[in-house]
């Protein structure tokens, strides 16, 4: 037997024994049988995922839409906060107390404030659709976290490439167009990639305004039936979208690594 | 269970219309003891006490009185004031119990029919009875039968509609864990999408905002709302009943045997006119348009 078949052997029967452990003290519980009935329910399952499947259509929408925006605008934000000289300082200040604010409000908070806060100023010109402020509130928060993220991604390419570029004869921002952005970003879509998970799952509290959305149809399914089985569905269709990001993660940061290591052999 | 609400309905009406009719007949102020509901041999959260759930804020007309007691919000149910409030201490009466072994305990509604142990022996909060939901909580026979209603504000188009299909083209809100979104959707099938809030604060302030034009509630609700929380609120109208009228049920956690007692002091009520009278007490008495 080779060591890798070995190693996979193991593997799997750990897996197994892991898995049965797991499975014997869940179903050995004393709470087992009604926990089956209010969260596993496979009529109620069946029953309400049509309703709830078409809910989650807003949700992509929403984090589709509000993904759009935050790319471009929290790049824009990064570049800000890098300008250099002090006639620049506000613009920099600024950029700072944004983004430690927005980072710093719990996200269903800012949804709660904007979308019940900005309509009753009863401006005309201000929209009062509660999917409008909760696509902004989102807007408003991921773009805070994802301009620290290509912010670090800007610091990270080092001093010498920007000296390089000047010596050239590039001006700031070409320097940050042809030189710094360009490897800058491509080191960060890893983790610029989880915070759009992240901005997938929190489509959800949009539902907070009372939109029905995903959340909000399983809530109101489950305020109906008194079972809990609906969460099961929005779980389902959650992961059935974030899973296949994440693997696409992983598997860009293995070619990246791959890529790197091979420049290093050469 | 299922069926209690129909002979429950025409019992209640039979006797009211008797009780009134036979005038003060032998209600005796002290309740008597009803046969096999003893208070040492129900079964309790705390013998000796009778722990009632409700959700905080507690809003009028269901509750009642200034906030006293910490942590209730807007009314306080140990005033026994409103009307669930009130129920409640008609029905604890009625099963021996003292005011003061009467503990009221805050509690969400989504946490009422939470699986496992309840912290409550029965909560009341407008809770409509649905078949489906008899299958996770059991339910007491209906204390208040009801209809929704919508309430929207004075001068904006919806305060013109007569009709349930006129509501169609209007914006639409009801507080979650009412059946109202469900009427909304099976039958008034509005354009565009209603929304669903958590709490009635919140639908409150998206028809004040005109983020919503019209918020669905029940009716006595409707009073208060559009008397007290929105300046400008009219009621446009009461919503004719689809299917079975619809009542509001103490919950209880599913198979409480306590349940038999709860009802047998319900209908007692019922019987002896107290409903009547404390519907008369705490519940607006003014009529609404009714939406054909």
């Amino acid at each position: 037997m080779s060591k890798e078949t070995r190693a996979v052997g193991i593997a799997l029967l750990s897996t197994v024994v892991f898995l049965a452990v797991i499975a014997t003290v869940i179903t050995r519980s004393p709470g087992w049988d009604t926990f089956k009935e209010f969260f596993l329910d496979p009529t109620i399952y069946r029953d309400s995922f049509a309703e709830i499947a078409t809910a989650f259509k807003l949700n992509v929408r929403i984090f589709l839409i509000a993904e759009a925006i935050i790319l471009p605008a929290a790049l824009l934000l990064a570049v800000l906060r890098s300008l250099p000289g002090p006639v620049f300082f506000p613009i920099r200040a600024l950029a700072v107390v944004y983004a430690d604010l927005f980072r710093g409000i719990p996200t269903i908070l800012v949804i709660g404030m904007l979308g019940f806060g900005m309509p009753s100023l009863e401006i005309a010109w201000i929209p009062k659709s509660f999917v409008f402020w909760g696509i902004v509130s989102l807007v408003l928060v991921y773009t805070a976290y994802v301009s620290e993220v290509y912010r670090a991604g800007i610091d990270s390419v080092h001093s010498s490439q920007e000296a390089a570029a000047r010596s050239l004869g590039l001006k700031h921002t070409q320097t940050l167009r042809y030189v710094v952005i360009p490897q800058a970003v491509r080191r960060v879509i890893p983790p610029l990639l989880n915070d759009f998970i992240g901005l997938q799952k929190d489509t959800a509290l949009v539902g907070t305004l009372g939109v029905v959305e995903a959340f909000k149809q399983t809530q109101i399914d489950t305020s109906a039936t008194f079972n809990f089985t609906p969460y099961l569905v929005a779980a389902t269709l959650f992961v059935a979208i974030t899973i296949p990001l994440a693997r696409f993660t992983d598997w860009l940061v293995a070619r990246d690594r791959k890529r790197q290591q091979a420049g290093r052999l050469t | 269970m299922r069926t209690a609400l129909i002979p429950g309905l025409a019992l209640a009406v039979a006797l009211i219309v008797a009780a009134t009719a036979s005038g003060s007949s032998t209600a005796p102020a002290a309740a008597a003891e009803i046969p096999g509901c003893s208070k040492a041999t129900l079964n309790l959260l705390v013998p000796g006490t009778l722990t009632i759930g409700a959700d905080n804020p507690a809003y009028p007309p269901w509750f009642g009185g200034d906030e006293k007691t910490k942590p209730w919000k807007i009314s306080d149910p140990y005033s026994g004031k409103g009307y669930e409030a009130a129920v409640a201490y008609a029905v604890a009466k009625q099963l021996g119990f003292a005011t003061a072994a009467v503990k009221w305990v805050p509690l969400p509604y989504t946490n009422s029919y939470t699986p496992g142990k309840k912290p409550f022996d029965v909560y009341l909060t407008q809770v409509s009875y649905k078949p489906e939901r008899a299958r996770a909580a059991t339910f007491s026979r209906s204390y208040y039968f009801l209809n929704q209603s919508v309430v929207g504000r004075k001068g904006t188009p919806i305060a013109g509609v007569k009709t349930v299909a006129g509501l169609k083209r209007f914006k639409l809100g009801a507080p979650l864990g009412t059946t109202a979104y469900d009427y909304i959707v099976k039958y008034i099938k509005p354009t565009s999408k209603p929304n669903v809030f958590d709490t009635l604060d919140q639908g409150v302030k998206a028809l004040k905002n005109g983020q919503i034009d019209g918020l669905l509630v029940d009716l006595p609700t409707a009073f208060y709302v559009s008397a007290v929380q929105v300046s400008d609120g009219v009621i446009v109208g009461k919503l004719p009943t689809r299917g079975t009228k619809e009542q509001f049920g103490m919950v209880l956690a599913k198979g409480n045997p306590l349940v038999t007692c709860v009802n047998r002091a319900i209908d007692r009520l019922w019987a002896n006119g107290t409903i009547a009278k404390l519907q008369n007490t705490w519940l607006a008495k003014a009529g609404a348009p009714d939406l054909k």
